[in-house]
Protein backbone atom coordinates (compact mmCIF):
# COMPACT_ATOMS: atom_id res chain seq x y z
CA UNK A 1 0.00 0.00 0.00
CA UNK A 2 3.08 2.52 0.74
CA UNK A 3 4.50 1.79 -2.43
CA UNK A 4 1.40 2.68 -4.34
CA UNK A 5 0.77 5.77 -2.78
CA UNK A 6 4.77 6.12 -3.50
CA UNK A 7 3.94 5.56 -6.84
CA UNK A 8 0.79 8.12 -7.27
CA UNK A 9 2.50 11.08 -6.22
CA UNK A 10 5.12 10.75 -8.53
CA UNK A 11 2.52 10.72 -10.77
CA UNK A 12 1.07 13.83 -9.61
CA UNK A 13 4.02 15.52 -9.05
CA UNK A 14 4.72 15.09 -12.84
CA UNK A 15 1.29 16.42 -13.78
CA UNK A 16 1.79 19.26 -11.54
CA UNK A 17 5.08 19.66 -13.26
CA UNK A 18 3.48 19.93 -16.29
CA UNK A 19 0.72 22.23 -15.64
CA UNK A 20 3.47 24.33 -13.67
CA UNK A 21 5.80 24.60 -17.02
CA UNK A 22 2.71 26.03 -18.73
CA UNK A 23 2.02 28.93 -16.85
CA UNK A 24 5.54 29.37 -15.31
CA UNK A 25 8.64 31.02 -17.11
CA UNK A 26 11.60 29.69 -14.96
CA UNK A 27 10.09 26.39 -15.33
CA UNK A 28 9.21 26.09 -18.65
CA UNK A 29 12.40 25.06 -20.30
CA UNK A 30 13.02 22.29 -17.12
CA UNK A 31 9.78 20.90 -17.95
CA UNK A 32 10.41 20.92 -22.09
CA UNK A 33 13.34 19.25 -21.44
CA UNK A 34 11.54 16.68 -18.83
CA UNK A 35 8.81 15.92 -21.66
CA UNK A 36 11.15 15.40 -24.29
CA UNK A 37 11.03 11.78 -25.79
CA UNK A 38 14.85 11.30 -25.37
CA UNK A 39 14.74 12.18 -21.71
CA UNK A 40 11.74 9.10 -21.35
CA UNK A 41 13.75 7.05 -23.73
CA UNK A 42 16.81 7.48 -22.00
CA UNK A 43 15.06 7.01 -18.47
CA UNK A 44 13.51 3.75 -20.34
CA UNK A 45 17.03 2.06 -21.35
CA UNK A 46 18.49 2.51 -18.37
CA UNK A 47 15.26 1.01 -16.88
CA UNK A 48 15.32 -2.15 -19.17
CA UNK A 49 19.39 -2.67 -18.46
CA UNK A 50 18.46 -2.76 -14.50
CA UNK A 51 15.95 -5.58 -15.78
CA UNK A 52 18.11 -7.43 -17.68
CA UNK A 53 21.13 -7.46 -15.01
CA UNK A 54 18.73 -8.71 -12.58
CA UNK A 55 17.32 -11.38 -14.91
CA UNK A 56 21.07 -12.27 -15.96
CA UNK A 57 22.69 -12.68 -12.98
CA UNK A 58 20.07 -14.91 -11.52
CA UNK A 59 22.36 -18.01 -11.72
CA UNK A 60 19.05 -19.96 -11.95
CA UNK A 61 17.62 -18.41 -14.93
CA UNK A 62 17.47 -21.24 -17.43
CA UNK A 63 16.09 -24.30 -14.89
CA UNK A 64 13.93 -21.66 -13.18
CA UNK A 65 12.18 -21.25 -17.25
CA UNK A 66 12.05 -25.01 -17.63
CA UNK A 67 9.95 -25.35 -14.65
CA UNK A 68 6.98 -23.62 -16.33
CA UNK A 69 4.68 -25.14 -17.58
CA UNK A 70 5.16 -24.86 -21.76
CA UNK A 71 1.63 -23.52 -22.06
CA UNK A 72 2.35 -20.53 -20.85
CA UNK A 73 2.95 -20.10 -24.16
CA UNK A 74 -0.46 -19.06 -24.83
CA UNK A 75 -0.70 -16.65 -22.49
CA UNK A 76 -1.03 -13.50 -25.10
CA UNK A 77 -4.02 -15.01 -27.03
CA UNK A 78 -5.52 -15.37 -23.65
CA UNK A 79 -4.83 -11.54 -22.38
CA UNK A 80 -6.34 -10.42 -25.82
CA UNK A 81 -9.63 -12.89 -25.66
CA UNK A 82 -9.87 -11.47 -22.03
CA UNK A 83 -9.62 -7.96 -22.84
CA UNK A 84 -12.01 -7.98 -25.41
CA UNK A 85 -14.25 -9.58 -23.31
CA UNK A 86 -13.90 -6.98 -20.47
CA UNK A 87 -14.71 -4.36 -23.29
CA UNK A 88 -17.43 -5.88 -23.81
CA UNK A 89 -18.91 -5.50 -20.03
CA UNK A 90 -17.76 -1.69 -20.83
CA UNK A 91 -19.34 -1.57 -23.85
CA UNK A 92 -22.98 -1.98 -21.83
CA UNK A 93 -22.79 1.40 -19.61
CA UNK A 94 -21.41 3.47 -22.50
CA UNK A 95 -23.00 5.04 -25.79
CA UNK A 96 -20.56 3.96 -28.36
CA UNK A 97 -20.47 1.63 -31.15
CA UNK A 98 -18.90 -2.06 -29.98
CA UNK A 99 -15.95 -2.10 -32.69
CA UNK A 100 -14.78 1.49 -31.93
CA UNK A 101 -14.14 0.63 -28.20
CA UNK A 102 -12.56 -2.94 -29.56
CA UNK A 103 -10.33 -1.14 -31.25
CA UNK A 104 -9.92 1.05 -27.91
CA UNK A 105 -8.74 -2.01 -26.20
CA UNK A 106 -6.75 -3.52 -28.68
CA UNK A 107 -4.13 -1.12 -27.49
CA UNK A 108 -3.37 -3.35 -24.39
CA UNK A 109 -1.53 -0.59 -22.98
CA UNK A 110 0.45 0.42 -25.37
CA UNK A 111 -1.23 4.24 -25.71
CA UNK A 112 1.68 5.84 -27.95
CA UNK A 113 0.86 3.65 -30.98
CA UNK A 114 -2.68 2.74 -30.17
CA UNK A 115 -3.88 6.57 -29.98
CA UNK A 116 -2.28 7.69 -32.48
CA UNK A 117 -3.63 4.55 -35.08
CA UNK A 118 -7.22 5.40 -33.82
CA UNK A 119 -6.85 9.39 -33.85
CA UNK A 120 -5.98 8.77 -38.29
CA UNK A 121 -8.99 6.08 -38.77
CA UNK A 122 -11.14 7.28 -36.55
CA UNK A 123 -10.94 10.98 -34.89
CA UNK A 124 -9.47 12.60 -32.37
CA UNK A 125 -11.77 12.45 -29.98
CA UNK A 126 -11.96 8.34 -29.61
CA UNK A 127 -7.85 8.72 -30.00
CA UNK A 128 -7.96 10.83 -27.25
CA UNK A 129 -10.04 8.02 -25.50
CA UNK A 130 -7.69 5.23 -26.60
CA UNK A 131 -4.86 7.31 -25.32
CA UNK A 132 -6.54 7.88 -21.77
CA UNK A 133 -7.92 4.10 -22.09
CA UNK A 134 -4.75 2.84 -22.13
CA UNK A 135 -2.54 4.91 -20.08
CA UNK A 136 -5.08 4.01 -17.43
CA UNK A 137 -4.44 0.29 -18.00
CA UNK A 138 -1.26 0.95 -17.45
CA UNK A 139 -1.19 2.80 -14.72
CA UNK A 140 -3.61 0.12 -13.31
CA UNK A 141 -1.30 -2.65 -13.61
CA UNK A 142 1.39 -0.56 -11.96
CA UNK A 143 -0.34 0.20 -9.06
CA UNK A 144 -2.83 -2.95 -8.35
CA UNK A 145 0.07 -5.81 -9.47
CA UNK A 146 0.43 -7.13 -5.40
CA UNK A 147 -3.48 -7.33 -5.43
CA UNK A 148 -4.15 -8.99 -8.72
CA UNK A 149 -1.20 -11.26 -8.09
CA UNK A 150 -3.09 -11.90 -5.10
CA UNK A 151 -6.67 -12.44 -6.31
CA UNK A 152 -5.95 -13.97 -9.46
CA UNK A 153 -2.68 -15.60 -9.13
CA UNK A 154 0.95 -15.13 -10.82
CA UNK A 155 -0.20 -15.00 -14.86
CA UNK A 156 -2.59 -12.17 -14.25
CA UNK A 157 -0.71 -9.21 -13.55
CA UNK A 158 1.08 -10.15 -16.87
CA UNK A 159 -2.26 -10.36 -18.74
CA UNK A 160 -3.32 -7.19 -16.89
CA UNK A 161 0.16 -5.21 -18.54
CA UNK A 162 -0.95 -6.04 -21.84
CA UNK A 163 2.14 -5.34 -24.06
CA UNK A 164 4.34 -3.13 -21.44
CA UNK A 165 5.19 -6.54 -20.10
CA UNK A 166 8.60 -6.65 -21.59
CA UNK A 167 9.30 -2.84 -20.76
CA UNK A 168 7.70 -0.24 -18.22
CA UNK A 169 5.36 -2.75 -15.88
CA UNK A 170 8.42 -5.35 -15.96
CA UNK A 171 10.11 -4.08 -13.04
CA UNK A 172 6.95 -4.31 -10.72
CA UNK A 173 5.93 -7.86 -12.15
CA UNK A 174 9.36 -9.32 -11.36
CA UNK A 175 9.40 -7.83 -8.03
CA UNK A 176 5.69 -8.92 -7.45
CA UNK A 177 5.15 -12.59 -9.00
CA UNK A 178 9.02 -13.58 -9.29
CA UNK A 179 11.92 -13.32 -11.02
CA UNK A 180 11.22 -16.94 -12.50
CA UNK A 181 8.20 -15.12 -14.50
CA UNK A 182 10.20 -12.63 -16.42
CA UNK A 183 10.78 -14.28 -19.22
CA UNK A 184 7.41 -15.33 -19.95
CA UNK A 185 6.53 -11.35 -19.10
CA UNK A 186 9.27 -10.42 -21.89
CA UNK A 187 7.69 -13.14 -24.32
CA UNK A 188 4.23 -11.89 -23.79
CA UNK A 189 5.01 -8.51 -24.08
CA UNK A 190 6.66 -8.72 -27.38
CA UNK A 191 3.77 -10.62 -28.58
CA UNK A 192 1.26 -8.89 -27.59
CA UNK A 193 3.19 -5.66 -28.59
CA UNK A 194 3.12 -7.03 -32.28
CA UNK A 195 -0.45 -7.65 -32.36
CA UNK A 196 -1.62 -4.04 -31.64
CA UNK A 197 -1.31 -2.24 -34.98
CA UNK A 198 -2.81 -5.50 -36.76
CA UNK A 199 -6.06 -5.86 -34.34
CA UNK A 200 -6.19 -1.72 -33.81
CA UNK A 201 -6.62 -1.86 -37.68
CA UNK A 202 -8.45 -4.25 -37.57
CA UNK A 203 -11.38 -3.10 -35.87
CA UNK A 204 -11.52 0.13 -37.10
CA UNK A 205 -11.72 -1.21 -40.31
CA UNK A 206 -15.48 -3.07 -39.21
CA UNK B 1 10.98 -2.02 -30.10
CA UNK B 2 13.81 -3.86 -31.03
CA UNK B 3 16.06 -1.49 -28.46
CA UNK B 4 14.25 -2.46 -26.08
CA UNK B 5 15.11 -5.76 -27.01
CA UNK B 6 18.79 -5.13 -27.45
CA UNK B 7 19.24 -3.59 -23.52
CA UNK B 8 17.40 -5.86 -21.89
CA UNK B 9 20.01 -8.49 -23.50
CA UNK B 10 23.06 -6.29 -22.81
CA UNK B 11 22.14 -6.35 -19.49
CA UNK B 12 21.34 -9.78 -19.32
CA UNK B 13 24.76 -10.18 -20.55
CA UNK B 14 26.41 -7.53 -17.99
CA UNK B 15 24.61 -9.34 -15.28
CA UNK B 16 25.67 -13.00 -15.91
CA UNK B 17 29.41 -11.78 -16.31
CA UNK B 18 29.50 -8.88 -13.73
CA UNK B 19 26.72 -9.74 -11.32
CA UNK B 20 27.65 -12.91 -10.38
CA UNK B 21 30.48 -12.73 -8.50
CA UNK B 22 28.75 -10.50 -5.41
CA UNK B 23 25.10 -11.31 -6.26
CA UNK B 24 23.98 -10.33 -2.53
CA UNK B 25 25.42 -6.75 -3.21
CA UNK B 26 24.21 -6.27 -7.15
CA UNK B 27 21.09 -7.86 -6.48
CA UNK B 28 20.30 -5.13 -3.54
CA UNK B 29 22.01 -2.29 -5.74
CA UNK B 30 19.43 -3.45 -8.78
CA UNK B 31 16.37 -3.67 -6.90
CA UNK B 32 16.80 0.27 -5.54
CA UNK B 33 17.94 1.17 -9.03
CA UNK B 34 14.63 -0.31 -10.55
CA UNK B 35 12.29 1.14 -8.26
CA UNK B 36 14.02 4.71 -8.88
CA UNK B 37 13.79 4.01 -12.24
CA UNK B 38 9.91 3.07 -11.79
CA UNK B 39 9.39 6.61 -9.95
CA UNK B 40 11.58 8.72 -12.40
CA UNK B 41 9.04 7.07 -15.91
CA UNK B 42 5.90 7.53 -14.01
CA UNK B 43 6.71 11.17 -13.36
CA UNK B 44 7.47 11.55 -16.45
CA UNK B 45 4.17 10.01 -17.99
CA UNK B 46 2.98 12.42 -15.43
CA UNK B 47 5.18 15.73 -16.92
CA UNK B 48 3.87 14.51 -20.17
CA UNK B 49 -0.14 14.20 -19.69
CA UNK B 50 0.45 17.23 -17.67
CA UNK B 51 1.94 19.28 -20.48
CA UNK B 52 -0.87 18.02 -23.04
CA UNK B 53 -3.33 20.84 -22.78
CA UNK B 54 -5.79 19.08 -24.99
CA UNK B 55 -5.85 15.55 -22.28
CA UNK B 56 -5.97 17.76 -19.36
CA UNK B 57 -9.14 19.35 -20.65
CA UNK B 58 -11.05 16.12 -21.73
CA UNK B 59 -9.73 14.56 -18.69
CA UNK B 60 -13.07 15.49 -16.90
CA UNK B 61 -15.63 13.98 -19.83
CA UNK B 62 -13.76 11.48 -21.57
CA UNK B 63 -11.62 10.19 -18.56
CA UNK B 64 -14.14 8.47 -17.38
CA UNK B 65 -15.31 6.09 -20.30
CA UNK B 66 -11.20 5.90 -20.80
CA UNK B 67 -11.22 4.70 -16.81
CA UNK B 68 -14.11 2.05 -17.73
CA UNK B 69 -12.89 0.63 -20.70
CA UNK B 70 -9.02 0.79 -19.13
CA UNK B 71 -9.64 -0.96 -15.83
CA UNK B 72 -12.08 -3.42 -17.29
CA UNK B 73 -9.74 -4.76 -19.97
CA UNK B 74 -7.22 -5.15 -17.78
CA UNK B 75 -9.72 -7.07 -15.14
CA UNK B 76 -10.96 -9.44 -18.21
CA UNK B 77 -7.44 -10.43 -18.91
CA UNK B 78 -7.10 -11.08 -15.46
CA UNK B 79 -9.58 -13.00 -14.89
CA UNK B 80 -8.79 -15.12 -18.25
CA UNK B 81 -5.06 -15.58 -16.88
CA UNK B 82 -7.09 -16.98 -13.97
CA UNK B 83 -9.10 -19.34 -15.38
CA UNK B 84 -5.78 -20.05 -17.86
CA UNK B 85 -3.75 -20.40 -14.87
CA UNK B 86 -5.96 -23.01 -12.68
CA UNK B 87 -7.08 -25.05 -15.37
CA UNK B 88 -4.27 -25.52 -17.58
CA UNK B 89 -0.94 -24.09 -15.81
CA UNK B 90 -0.70 -24.72 -12.40
CA UNK B 91 0.07 -28.77 -12.43
CA UNK B 92 2.92 -28.34 -14.43
CA UNK B 93 4.65 -25.46 -12.37
CA UNK B 94 6.63 -27.12 -10.04
CA UNK B 95 7.25 -24.81 -6.84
Amino acid sequence: MKGSVIVVSFFVAGILCGIMGGSNELFADFVALLSSPKVSFCALCGLLLCVGMNIGSNPNMISDFRSLNIRVLFLPLITILGSWAGVVVAFFFMHRSLSDMLAVGSGFAYYSLSSIFITSYKGVELGTIALLANVFREIFTLLATPLIFRLFGPLAPISAGGATTMDTTLPIIMQTVGRKYSVVAIYHGFVVDFSVPFLVTLWCML
Amino acid sequence: MFSVIFFIFIGIALGRFVCRSKQKTCDALLSRALTGFIWLLLFLLGVEVGCNERLLASLPTLGVEALLVGVLSALGSCVAAFFFWHRFCKSGDSE
